[in-house]
């Protein structure tokens, strides 16, 4: 099936991107993960689109629909980052800790 | 009219007892006072004229209605409420009088005056009520007084200790009266005393019962009046002002439980053996208190136990079926006695608060006058004719005497004796000789000597109210009942042989302590034991301290300690849960986001796991 491939791929990309998130301290590379985990997302919805059971250009849309939500996420994270990296003199994910109960 | 009028009596008092206490900041110390003697004065005046009046005065509204019962607010003005009224008024009066020259330097005298006016209001209120129920509130109300009066040093430890105690000894006799109230209303159906008398002749009620309901009420008066075994909080009570031990502990409120038995004569007179245990118990206290008064050093103890052996006297001539002279010694009983606590007062403030008789003496020479009036007192309750102790004691024996029971009338005697003795013992010990502690400089009052003269001329000519052959207090005391049945005439050697114990008496006395031929330490040395025993009043109180406060304090203790431990520990450890458990889910909110992100996909991988899982077991 050359759909399995597709899938390997976006799972290996959505695990380096989980790996990411979990695990890096600085919060521009926690960013940049969360978008790797958008784009495994993207690859499935392209491929289902294609040699899934109904191909259709639904997935192709919702894809673009997610490009650009994750352009505008990606602009907001950043502008949010920049405001506590301002509050905080760090970009450091874990020193982000003012919820700590 | 006339109803509304005598209505006012009790309604002087109570007005100033609210003036005083609202305005206590805006009242001048001497306003005070004469605000006090001013509504005392008029209750006086008003008693004076119900008195001579002398008809009886009955008053009646509803007050509560309890299914078909209805209970009222009634008063009835008998005989011998009138007489009380009197009394209770001429001796508050005075005492109001007198009060303002012992009190003058106390800051707070404007709160003592609105004490003794709320006394006064309740003890005539007490008197008036012709309700169980009312005379059982105002009841509490004048043992209310008389715990704040007592405890009005409530700075010294001694006064508040005694203050509590008088309050929770007398309680133990009001639970009785309130039970016997509580009897009285299931079996008569009404609070109302005539109600009660009506049922108690018309034989309705079990001789049982009515025994129960005597001796009920009968150990309220014991808690009231100081009987043995309940006397031991009016001796410690004499650490309230003195105007308060004259008013008060000598003269009217502890009188109120002869009163009261003297008010229910009827029922007494129905048990036998309720009228036994009246006679029993009054002889006895009558000779256990004189004796504890032969040893005393302190001028107001001797004085209390005196007051305590006078009121088992009264309960004598009560439970022997002498109903007028049981109200004739307290008639005579509150004059001499107060005017002996007022003298007593005098005294101690002479010596600036020496209240040790070991240390007084010489006062005749300095303070004729007040030791003029001092040995009227003494002679009156000495029974010396012709002062008026003598004729109430006398009226007393010859009722034990006609009676029947020797063995009281022996105890009557020498109880007279006793009497005679220790009351010369504080007469010679305070006033002959040469001054033995503090000098006396200054002089009496005018303020506290008035009175004084006036209770010693009561002390003096009141007796003649019942001399023979006239008999006026008995024949206005039985006017409407048939309580003086029992009277006869009196053996002639009666009179002389009280006479005769009582000189006895005061000759020793005069041998030990006036002249000092004989000492005192040879009596104490042959029978030491003995007078130990005496001087520490039978050891009474440290009986009671073992057998009851103790035990009491161990299960107070006890309960302290199940409440601290069993309950409190309980309330701790739900506490303590509760914030365990709170500390458990504080950890986990570390405020790290990546972590959050772990443990949700943690869950997210074992629920997939889970669902497929899931699927291949079924």
């Amino acid at each position: 099936m050359v759909v399995t491939s597709y899938l390997a791929l976006s799972a290996i990309l959505f695990s380096i991107g989980l790996y990411g998130v979990l695990t890096k301290r600085n919060a521009v590379i926690v960013l940049f993960c969360i978008e790797l985990m958008l784009n495994a997302a993207n690859i499935n919805f392209v491929a289902f689109s294609k040699f899934g059971l109904f191909p259709d250009l639904a997935g192709h849309i919702f894809t673009l629909f997610t490009i650009t939500i994750a352009a505008a996420e990606a602009a907001l994270g950043i502008a949010i980052l920049i405001a506590l990296y301002r509050h905080v003199e760090t970009a450091e994910a874990d020193q982000f800790k003012s919820l700590k109960g | 009219m006339e109803a509304n009028l005598a209505l006012l009596i009790p309604l002087f008092p109570v007005i100033a007892f609210l003036l005083l206490i609202f305005g206590r900041k805006a009242f001048c110390k001497k306003m005070a006072a004469a605000v006090g003697v001013a509504a005392t004065f008029a209750s006086f005046a008003l008693s004076t004229w119900v008195l001579v009046a002398g008809e009886t005065i009955t008053w009646k509204v509803p007050w509560l209605q309890i299914g078909n019962q209805t209970v009222s607010l009634s008063i009835e003005i008998g005989s011998l409420q009138m007489l009380m009224l009197f009394i209770v008024s001429v001796v508050s009066m005075l005492v109001h009088l007198y009060s303002y020259g012992y009190m003058k330097h106390d800051d707070r005298i404007q709160v003592f005056y609105a004490y003794l006016a709320l006394f006064t209001f309740s003890m005539f209120s007490l008197v008036m009520s012709s309700n169980l129920l009312w005379i059982y509130i105002f009841w509490e109300l004048v043992g209310v007084c008389s715990f704040l009066l007592i405890g009005f040093w409530y700075f010294k430890p001694e006064a508040r200790d005694a203050a509590r105690k008088a309050f929770v000894v007398t309680r133990i006799g009001d639970v009785g009266f309130f039970i016997a109230i509580c009897l009285a209303f299931w079996h008569a159906g009404s609070f109302e005393v005539s109600d009660l008398q009506a049922v108690v002749e018309s034989g309705q009620l079990t001789p049982g019962l009515i025994t129960l309901l005597a001796v009920l009420i009968f150990v309220g008066a014991i808690g009231k009046s100081g009987q043995f075994p309940l006397h031991t909080w009016l001796p410690n009570a004499m650490e309230g002002p003195t105007p308060v031990s004259a008013l008060i502990h000598a003269a009217t409120m502890v009188a109120a439980g002869v009163y009261l038995v003297a008010n229910l004569f009827f029922l007494f007179q129905a048990s036998p053996f309720a009228m036994d245990l009246v006679a029993y118990v009054g002889g006895f206290t009558a000779i256990f208190a004189a004796t504890i008064g032969l040893a005393q050093y302190d001028i107001k103890r001797v004085l209390a136990y005196s007051t305590v052996s006078q009121l088992g006297y009264m309960m004598l001539a009560l439970g022997s079926a002498g109903y007028v002279a049981g109200v004739f010694h307290l008639f005579t009983h509150a004059f001499f006695k107060a005017l002996l606590f007022l003298g007593a007062g005098a005294v101690i403030v002479l010596l600036s608060h020496e209240q040790d008789i070991r240390k007084m003496g010489g006062l005749w020479k300095s303070h004729r006058q007040l030791g003029i009036w001092f040995l009227a007192g003494c002679l009156s309750i000495a029974g010396i004719p012709p002062f008026s102790g003598f004729f109430s004691k006398d009226e007393i024996l010859l009722s034990t005497y006609l009676d029947g029971r020797i063995d009281l009338f022996v105890i009557g005697i020498i109880a007279a004796f006793f009497t005679a003795f220790y009351m010369f013992r504080l007469f010679f010990m305070v006033f002959a000789g040469e001054a033995r502690g503090p000098k006396a400089d200054s002089k009496v009052p005018v303020v506290m000597m008035v009175p004084i003269v006036i209770l010693g001329l009561f002390s003096v000519f009141s007796g003649f109210a019942n001399a023979s052959p006239m008999h006026l207090l008995t024949a206005w005391l039985s006017k409407g009942n048939d309580y003086t049945a029992a009277t006869g005439h009196a053996p002639v050697w009666l009179p002389v042989l009280v006479v005769t114990v009582s000189l006895v008496g005061i000759g020793l006395a005069y041998l030990y302590f006036g002249s000092r031929k004989w000492s005192t330490s040879k009596v104490v040395q042959t029978v030491p034991r003995l007078h130990k025993l005496v001087f520490n009043k039978y050891y009474v109180d440290e009986l009671y301290h073992y057998a009851f406060v103790l035990p009491a304090k161990g299960i107070g203790w006890f309960l302290y300690g199940v409440d601290r431990f069993v309950v409190g520990g309980l309330a701790y450890l739900t506490a303590w849960i509760a914030q365990f458990i709170g500390r458990i889910g504080s950890r986990i909110q570390n405020g790290q986001a990546q972590t959050y992100a772990l443990v949700s996909v943690i869950g997210f991988v074992l629920l997939i796991v889970g669902l497929t899982a899931g699927r291949f077991l079924k």
